[in-house]
């Protein structure tokens, strides 16, 4: 008697409430959250801090096929699944006779490693520059401005080969060069959020309590943009990882028989015009796959972090 | 007698435009006195400058403004003089204030216990244990239930009286000598209200502490103040004890105002409100700037802005209908 109400009420919820089998479930979560990224980013995490025990071949090791050196009687071998291919040798060989798969694998240690450190040194740059500018403001926040003005004005690209060839190029210049390049969004955008922040009442009730303009920037200001600042660097990972290519492609990049994804796909431009496409081609599917994931995880971040964006 | 916690003396600060060429007389000539203990009441419309006032007490201006005459003893020291480094010392252990949004005084990001620890840390030197004794103390003081497990929480997690409190909690944690409280209920209910200026009189009381009122609420002002200054573009139309303002006004803006207030008795079906518009401060007309809109005004009025003129004991306005009485 007292519990059939109760049953109807839970009967007309489920109604209304259907549940999506079980495969569609998955494929929403998947496919609208950050999985498939994450797994992507994830692997190459995964593959770079194991590479010595997954490359078939060691780096500077006994072995004659080591990234650095190759047998060029080897050379120009297709992938295994290929009629000429040779099963030691899972995705080919290149010109110099280098198994690809363990360039690729020891190259996602540098691209993994030039790209969080250009992303953090631009991050850093940046954010200081945007907080100095956006709280101090008059003539700082005119400089810095003009400044970003004039450097967004300037092509990143040639910037940056400008500045490699003021600098001898290896890997931590091109950190440091990057990190020059791209400090000018986190600058821009986070100058606008600090003026907004600038304005709120308990900023300026820290100042009323006495607090110093450095310690109002570092403990008030900081950390109510970290959370831009987080999703700016995210969406710049991708990009930063196209420019170390770009610039190992151009040969001003990391050095040659270093087996950067870029120079990879210089090495390979030769080869592509007389048909040895794997050379270039798992590179490249390399590069598109974590810049794709980069900005995946960026845009997906950014939406959930902001609830206004949370149900569109 | 002993000298006052608090003296001003023709202050005046100005807005300037960015070429320089059009001057904004936000406060214009104030002068007023403040004793230890006291409440001073500033009452006046929006945009009559009161809120200049306060800030340039605290010598928190934006930076359009400045303040370009009058001084401002505060224990015998000229506060318009002194440098950003020596202001700074004062603001939060000698003067404070509250500001009028409970829900925007406090970051979010930081726990209550943390945000009134940082003046105790900046000018106190507090830390560790004392320093927690004297957050729950402080927490006591205004009333907050459980302070061991309040300090712990966000802003987010208290109603807006308890972050109006909390914003008084931090404004009284070092012990200042004038708190500044610029129209600190506009955004609590009335029942709050009442609690809070309770709470306000009761801190007041036990640390003699000198207050600066600002509100447009003249009920709050009968409440709170021992004298009222009644502000009208940038000038001090009138000052006095409370009761003198409100039994014996002088200046016809005041008489004005207090008229402007429903009463319960009143039967009438429309609200009685002052003809006209506040002088937009650009273009201030000339003579007293509450001419246009003065049931009273003669020719003079027109002409010549009116001195301050004594009327009775602490009781001075700006008005020519007192001259020479």
């Amino acid at each position: 008697m007292d519990s059939s109400p109760v049953v109807s009420a839970g009967d007309a919820f489920g109604a209304y409430a259907s549940v999506p089998p079980f495969w569609r479930r998955v494929a929403t979560k998947m496919l609208g959250g950050p999985m498939i990224s994450l797994g992507i980013l994830g692997g190459l995490v995964f593959v770079a801090v194991f590479a010595d025990f997954l490359a078939p071949y060691p780096y500077n090791g006994t072995s004659r096929y080591t990234p650095e050196v190759g047998e060029l009687r080897n050379k120009y071998l297709p992938p295994m699944w290929q009629a000429r291919g040779k099963p030691q040798f899972i995705l080919g060989t290149d010109q110099q006779g280098r198994d690809i798969l363990t360039r690729l694998i020891y190259g996602s240690r540098i691209s993994l490693k030039v790209a969080v450190a250009a992303v953090l040194v631009s991050g850093v740059i940046g954010t200081a520059l945007g907080i100095l500018s956006g709280y101090i403001g008059g003539w700082v926040d005119m400089v810095v401005m003009r400044l970003t003005d004039s450097w967004l004005a300037l092509p990143p690209v040639t910037f940056a080969i400008l500045l490699a060839a003021v600098v001898k190029p290896n890997e931590w210049n091109i950190v440091v060069i990057l990190g020059v390049v791209y400090w000018t969004r986190y600058a821009r955008v986070l100058r606008g959020e600090v003026l907004s922040l600038k304005e709120r009442d308990y900023v300026r009730l820290a100042i009323v309590a006495g607090c110093s303009r450095l310690r109002i920037m570092w403990t008030h200001i900081m950390p109510n943009i970290a959370n831009s600042a987080v999703v700016l660097a995210t969406l710049q990972l991708g990009v930063v990882v196209i420019a170390e290519a770009t610039l190992s492609f151009l040969g001003v990049g990391v050095p040659s028989p270093q087996p950067a994804w870029g120079v990879m796909l210089n090495d390979g431009r030769a080869g592509l015009m007389t048909g040895s496409w794997w050379l270039s081609v798992f590179p490249g599917l390399c590069i598109v796959l974590v810049v794709l994931a980069a900005s995946a995880l960026g845009d997906w971040f950014r939406v959930w972090s902001d609830p206004q964006l949370r149900q569109l | 007698m002993a000298q006052p916690l608090l003296e001003v003396k023709q202050l005046q600060t100005y807005f300037f435009s960015a070429q320089g060429t059009r001057v904004v007389k936000a406060v214009d000539g104030v002068s007023f006195t403040l004793n230890e203990g006291e409440t001073l009441g500033v009452v006046g419309e929006s945009g009559s400058g009161k809120t200049v006032t306060s800030m340039s007490l605290l010598r928190l201006l934006p930076p359009a403004a400045r303040i370009v005459g009058g001084e401002i003893w505060f224990q015998g020291e000229n506060l318009v003089t002194k440098s950003e480094r020596e202001m700074r010392q004062l603001r939060g252990s000698q003067l404070t204030m509250i500001l009028q949004d409970p829900m925007m005084s406090l970051n979010p990001l930081f726990t209550i216990g943390e945000q009134i620890a940082e003046p105790l840390r900046i000018h106190r030197h507090m830390r560790g244990a004392r320093l927690r004794e004297r957050i729950k103390e402080l927490l006591r003081g205004v009333r907050i239930p459980s302070p061991e497990v309040r300090l712990r929480e966000y802003p987010h997690q208290m109603s807006g009286g308890m972050r109006q409190r909390i914003v008084g909690a931090i404004g009284i944690s070092c012990e200042p000598k004038l708190l500044i409280a610029d129209e600190p209920t506009t955004s609590l209910d009335v029942t709050i209200q009442a609690q809070y200026l309770n709470l306000l009189k009761d801190i007041q009381q036990r640390s003699r502490l000198a207050m600066i009122f600002i509100t447009h609420n003249i009920g709050i002002v009968a409440k709170m103040c021992d004298n009222v200054g009644v502000m009208y573009a940038g000038k001090l139309v009138e000052r006095a004890p409370v009761r003198t303002i409100f039994n014996q006004p002088a200046h016809p803006y005041t008489e004005a105002l207090l008229h402007a207030v429903p009463k319960l008795t009143d039967r009438s079906k429309r609200l009685w409100s002052i003809e006209g518009q506040p002088p937009d401060l650009t273009n201030p007309p000339t003579g007293c700037p509450f001419n246009p809109r003065c049931p009273q005004a003669e020719d003079r009025c027109r002409r010549e802005v009116p001195p301050e003129f004594q009327v009775g004991e602490n009781h001075y306005t700006r008005c020519w209908l007192w001259e020479g009485r």
